[in-house]
């Protein structure tokens, strides 16, 4: 970042391996994997039946009291969300609103959120007894479902799936009145949003920002989406634990999961001014497309996640050789993970084959929106304990992919880490985060 | 700044149409005919008529999924790129562009769901005596009905995708859906991308359609719609006191960003500067915007401060006035505190009541028609403005559009939930 220095002050995450920061961050040092049968639904029809599932919790012990109306009105996408940025505010510091109204430490209008979301799929079940109305001959009557399945459907439904109501709870519990955005980039939203997010700060238009992303994949509308298109394994069904297998010879598909990750993003001077704990730097950003007809995969040659990572690198003024890590997108899809093989390849030239790489989604699964912030909560956690976790399933590298992927864990001091994003449909984003060297807040 | 621009929209699928039709007082309403509105609350919307996406490529077929939002992009785009001479489907382009420094900005919609399968899977699936689904029926219905790529285009990053491809940008990409601010936002932050150095253009705007029925479902259920059957293309009347909701519409409206070294060396005609964006959230309720208009104050105090004039300085506002109670009242009290004794001498009209309301690419489309009024030194009207609510008392331009001059126009858009963007252009001058 050219103009002012933004650091990451606070994390929030929430994960199939836990509700807390803490809890992903162990699990995914001691190797253990997310991802188990799908128990939200029963997916005996499905081709893919396994998912990675956010344990258990209560939205009322997240959500003040006089807002627990507004809790009816959170899809799971928004729940998530707003368990990862009460942690993320708490572990920060900072004293909003929501947090304690008597001893708030942050202006409101001073303050932004950004986060990625997803296609927000509805409650099949909160529709169908409207659509159950509405048959003629066994089949589905929309003029008998104007007249009288529509009347069914509660009258705020459509509030609880627009994308945007993440930031917006999020916004309302914490008292947050800086420029609030919701970026709908699939599986790339969170690194796009933390990018703009770091942006808004070093233009002055806030000096703090929540951002990040957040999805809730395991729906069957979304389940059956990613079935029909290919890219949920079908393998495995009864072994979860080995089921998603990033750059992986026997990778045979994704495997799709909820969750979500939000960052505190400050202006430097702001973290030092109140002596906030620094877990990283945001050194450099970079974005980019990829532009394939094959709208579901990644072009071949990764070109645009190549860009992506050349312009985050140049970004941050460093070189690939400064590279002490990389976090992959790293799916489990053969096609795609090649091709992002190629695209670090490239962008790295020789450091390509030298720096270690850690795909997370065979412990975290591919939890959408939410799994571009959720890699970078990783890395900032690498950084600030020194250590590279094991990767896991990736027994023996694909054919064609020449990344040094992680065998067992590395202690090492990391400089800078990258991580990196794409979606179908096309849009990358690169981050380049830099530990906050030997600077104390103080 | 604006080197380029195209829309699809109810009034007509080009820019000049459009214009030419605000200008005649024309309604783009009528009855709802992309299914079968008849028994629905609301039976009308202002739909885009007889487009076909395909006159506007050679490869039709690497489009031919695209859901009605990318389609409208398709056109839109295209138009914008034609002006701002940007050379589409080629991999030569000679338009001096370098593409890893041209990037899209889209606030853009999801895609309607496939509604005969959506809906009909359902039916079969509905175990009614226990009141719940039976997955495995629905899997079985879904497997052998739907179709991957109908499934794929509704996410609502795929109209980037499909401009990505058409014109090639390697640069910045992203797509937002901050509800019915979204292309006001993406314009704004696209402008900041350019401002700062990360590209030199941004194909910017919004893509949207949200007539269908689960769509209008969730809107007659909030009653933001109006429900005035028997009278379509009255039924849109911002500032009214009969105003009883918003029409829905849809449509792609884009401009193409440029910086400024970026338009001298390519030497395109620049169509005007935009000079200031501001952003905020009202944090008050997901239901209601705040009763003093806090958020829409702050995006307007902020986006006059990042373009460095006064409020004195604004000689036009495209107001958000999308005929709901709520809005027309919060937006012309926010307009007050903020233009203090300006506030009723500034025109400040709504082109929703001829447009309809296009969600998420309502701001780009409002955005045009602000170029326009300063090309045309005009201001477009608020038509339907028979019967003004007595509490709200701005300028809003009655009836019949205006002539006067317009150097500095400002366009206001607010989302469900609070968001806040506003965007000002001014005239270029060398």
């Amino acid at each position: 970042m050219s103009s002012a220095r933004i650091v990451i002050t606070g994390l929030g995450a929430v994960s199939p391996l836990g509700l807390t920061v803490g809890q992903m961050w162990d699990g995914l040092c001691s190797g253990r994997c997310g991802i188990s049968k799908i128990t939200a639904f029963d997916p005996v029809g499905f081709s893919c039946k396994l998912a990675g599932q956010v344990p258990d919790f209560k939205i009322q012990q997240y959500v003040p009291k006089a807002q627990r109306k507004a809790a009816k009105l959170m899809c799971r996408d928004i729940e998530l969300a707003v368990v990862a940025a009460d942690e993320a505010l708490r572990n920060s510091g900072l004293i909003t609103k929501g947090i304690d109204p008597d001893h708030v430490n942050i202006d409101p209008t001073r303050v932004a959120i950004n986060l990625g979301a997803g296609l927000i799929s509805c409650d099949i079940i909160e529709l169908a007894p409207a659509v159950a109305a509405s048959i003629t001959d066994g089949k589905f009557d929309i003029r008998k479902y104007g007249r009288d399945g529509l009347q069914m459907v509660t009258p705020l439904w459509l509030l609880k799936y627009l994308p945007n109501m993440l930031a917006c709870h999020i916004g309302i519990i914490h008292d947050i009145q800086g420029p609030s955005n919701s970026i709908t980039c699939a599986e790339a939203g969170a690194q796009l949003a933390i990018g703009e997010a770091a942006q808004i700060i070093a233009r002055g238009n806030s000096d703090i920002a929540l951002a990040g992303g957040a999805e809730a994949k395991v729906n069957p509308i979304v389940m059956i989406r990613q079935c029909l298109l290919k890219r949920a394994t079908t393998e495995n069904n009864d072994q979860p634990a080995s089921a998603c297998r990033p750059f992986d010879a026997d990778a045979k598909g994704s495997i799709f999961g909820e969750g979500a990750g939000i960052v505190i993003l400050e202006n430097l001077e702001n973290a030092r001014r109140r002596g906030a704990k620094i877990y990283a730097e945001v050194a450099g950003i970079g974005l980019s497309n990829s532009i394939n007809p094959v709208y579901e995969h990644l072009e071949p040659d990764g070109r645009g996640v190549q860009i992506a990572i050349e312009k985050a690198m140049a970004d941050a003024q460093i070189k690939p050789e400064d590279l002490d890590m990389v976090v992959p997108h790293g799916t489990g899809i053969p096609a795609d993970d090649l091709a992002e093989a190629k695209a670090i390849e490239s962008a790295l030239g020789k450091a390509g084959a030298k720096v270690p790489v850690w795909p997370t989604k065979s412990m975290l699964s591919n939890t959408g929106a939410a799994s571009g912030a959720l890699d970078v909560i990783a890395a900032a956690c690498a950084i600030k304990e020194g250590k590279i976790p094991a990767a896991k399933n990736c027994d023996r590298k694909a054919d064609g992919c020449n990344l040094n992927i992680v065998r067992g864990p590395l202690q090492k001091k990391i400089r800078y880490a990258l991580c990196c994003s794409y979606t179908y449909g096309g849009q990358t984003a690169a981050v380049v985060l830099k530990s906050f060297d030997g600077e104390t807040a103080n | 700044m604006i080197t380029g621009m195209g829309i699809v929209c109810p009034m007509g699928h080009d820019v000049e149409t459009v214009w030419q039709k605000m200008m005649a007082c024309k309604s783009g309403v009528a009855k709802t005919t992309i299914f079968d509105a008849s028994t629905f609350p609301t039976t009308f919307s202002a739909e885009v008529k007889n487009y076909d996406p395909a006159k506007y490529t050679k490869n039709p077929h690497l489009h031919k999924h695209s859901n009605r939002g990318s389609g409208f992009a398709i056109g839109a785009t295209v138009q914008a790129c034609r002006q701002a001479k940007i050379d589409v489907e080629t991999d030569k382009p000679t338009d001096r562009i370098d593409r890893k420094r041209m990037g899209i900005y889209l606030g853009a919609g999801e895609g309607s769901v496939d509604n005969d399968v959506f809906f009909n899977a359902i039916v079969q699936a509905w175990d009614a005596q226990n009141s719940r689904m039976d997955w495995n029926q629905w899997a079985k219905t879904a497997f052998s009905r739907m179709r991957p790529m109908c499934e794929l285009e509704q996410e609502a990053n795929m109209p980037a995708a499909h401009i990505a491809l058409l014109t090639g940008a390697r640069g910045p990409t992203r797509s937002c859906l901050t509800a019915c601010a979204a292309s006001t936002q993406s314009v704004g932050e696209a402008m900041m991308l350019i401002r700062r150095g990360d590209a030199d253009v941004i194909i910017a705007g919004g893509a949207h359609s949200m007539i269908h029925p689960l769509g209008v479902t969730g809107f007659n259920r909030l009653t933001a719609l109006s429900t005035r059957n028997d009278s379509p293309q009255t039924a849109s009347r911002p500032f009214t006191a009969s105003r009883d909701g918003f029409v829905l519409g849809e449509g792609a409206a884009i401009v193409i960003l440029e910086s400024l070294s970026s338009a001298k060396k390519r030497g395109v005609k620049i169509l005007a500067e935009v000079i200031g964006y501001g952003s905020s959230s009202d944090a008050f309720r997901i239901t209601d915007m705040h009763e003093e208009g806090r958020g829409p104050i702050q995006a307007m105090t902020a986006a006059l401060a990042d373009a460095g004039i006064s409020y004195k300085d604004v000689d036009y506002i495209n107001t958000h006035g999308t005929s709901t109670a709520e809005n027309d009242l919060i937006e012309t009290i926010a307009i007050k505190a903020v233009f203090k004794e300006e506030a009723k001498n500034t025109p400040a009209s709504s082109v929703k009541s001829m447009l309809g309301h296009l969600i998420g690419a309502a701001g780009a489309a409002e955005l045009i028609t602000c170029i326009l009024a300063i090309r045309e030194n005009t201001s477009p009207p608020t038509i339907n403005l028979n019967d003004p609510d007595p509490k709200l008392d701005l300028d809003y331009v009655p009836n019949k559009p205006r002539k006067m001059q317009v150097e500095i126009a400002m366009n206001e858009s607010f989302g469900f939930g609070g968001q806040n963007n506003v965007v000002i252009i001014k005239r270029y001058q060398e």
